[in-house]
């Protein structure tokens, strides 16, 4: 059996719509955040696998996963501050229950 | 032709990251939504390891089973009772988010069948890329080289350290 490129892509394709059937349904504002590092994966993951079966000698696409990785964990924290700092107005992280500044 | 045991590596590779995304976004217990997650994200550095990136596997471990799972944990400790399920979902709601999932999933699966024949090329060779090789492209400032952007991801950094701290600080 060989390997092809197609053989990374499919499971990561399904990776990337478990992401987005997550940041759909999901109320908590955490269980969105984690959707959405499902579909940062899945596409850092196309980088690499693209990077390896089409232009093996360069490093493009592993660069910038390096770069995507750096930026995913600055956007997570300063979601997570963001999050605790609703937390604590509102005591509740749930999006539905979020409706302060409406009107 | 890939060895056996490098198929059979790769099915354990590929089962693990399906099964366990499955279950990140339908499990009801948030706290276990995080341990799926942190298991994804090791069969993904896996995928890496497997690729020859040996350097990137590692930056995957690091960063984000390293920090971002913790970083999940201590929020979700610090904002819902672990133990709690979440109500059960609207059957609205898990209506609009299978039809978006399934339609990411025909358009981009279509997408991709339809030109499966070009990406039938086999592995290339390629040795990995060394520390010293990976550090001269990081700090070059050639064609192809990566000091600007390293020098603004250090920024972005700092700013976003600045910008937790002050989100987040007790008033």
């Amino acid at each position: 059996m060989e390997i092809t490129m197609i053989y990374y892509l499919i499971p990561s394709l399904l990776m990337f719509c478990c992401g987005v059937y997550g940041f759909v349904t999901r109320k908590n504002m955490i269980a969105m955040l984690i959707s959405l590092e499902l579909m940062l994966n899945a596409v850092d993951i196309n980088f690499v696998v693209f990077n390896r079966y089409l232009f093996p000698g360069q490093m493009e696409g592993m660069f910038f996963t390096l770069f995507a990785i750096a930026i995913a964990a600055a956007e997570t924290a300063l979601a997570i501050a963001i999050i605790i700092n609703v937390f604590r107005a509102a005591r509740n992280v749930d999006v539905d229950d979020l409706n302060k500044m409406k009107h | 032709m890939e060895s056996l045991g490098g198929i059979i590596m790769y099915w354990v590779i590929a089962l693990a990251i399906v099964i366990f995304s499955v279950l990140t976004v339908t499990t009801r217990k948030i706290l276990r939504s995080a341990t799926y997650l942190l298991f994804v994200l090791f069969a993904t550095a896996a995928l890496y390891f497997k690729l020859d990136y040996e350097f990137l596997g590692a930056v995957q471990i690091a960063v984000y089973a390293g920090g971002i799972v913790v970083l999940f944990v201590f929020s979700i400790l610090l904002t819902s009772h672990p133990g709690d399920n979440t109500a059960r979902l609207v059957s609205k709601k898990r209506v609009l988010g299978l039809v978006a999932g399934i339609a990411t999933l025909v358009v981009a699966g279509w997408a991709l069948l339809s030109r499966c024949a070009e990406m039938a090329s086999r592995l290339p060779i390629m040795d990995n890329p060394s520390m010293h090789r990976i550090g001269e492209t990081l700090m070059g400032t050639g064609k192809g080289e990566y000091l600007l952007p390293f020098e603004a991801v250090s920024v972005l950094l700092l700013a976003c350290i600045i910008g937790g701290v002050t989100v987040a600080r007790k008033r």
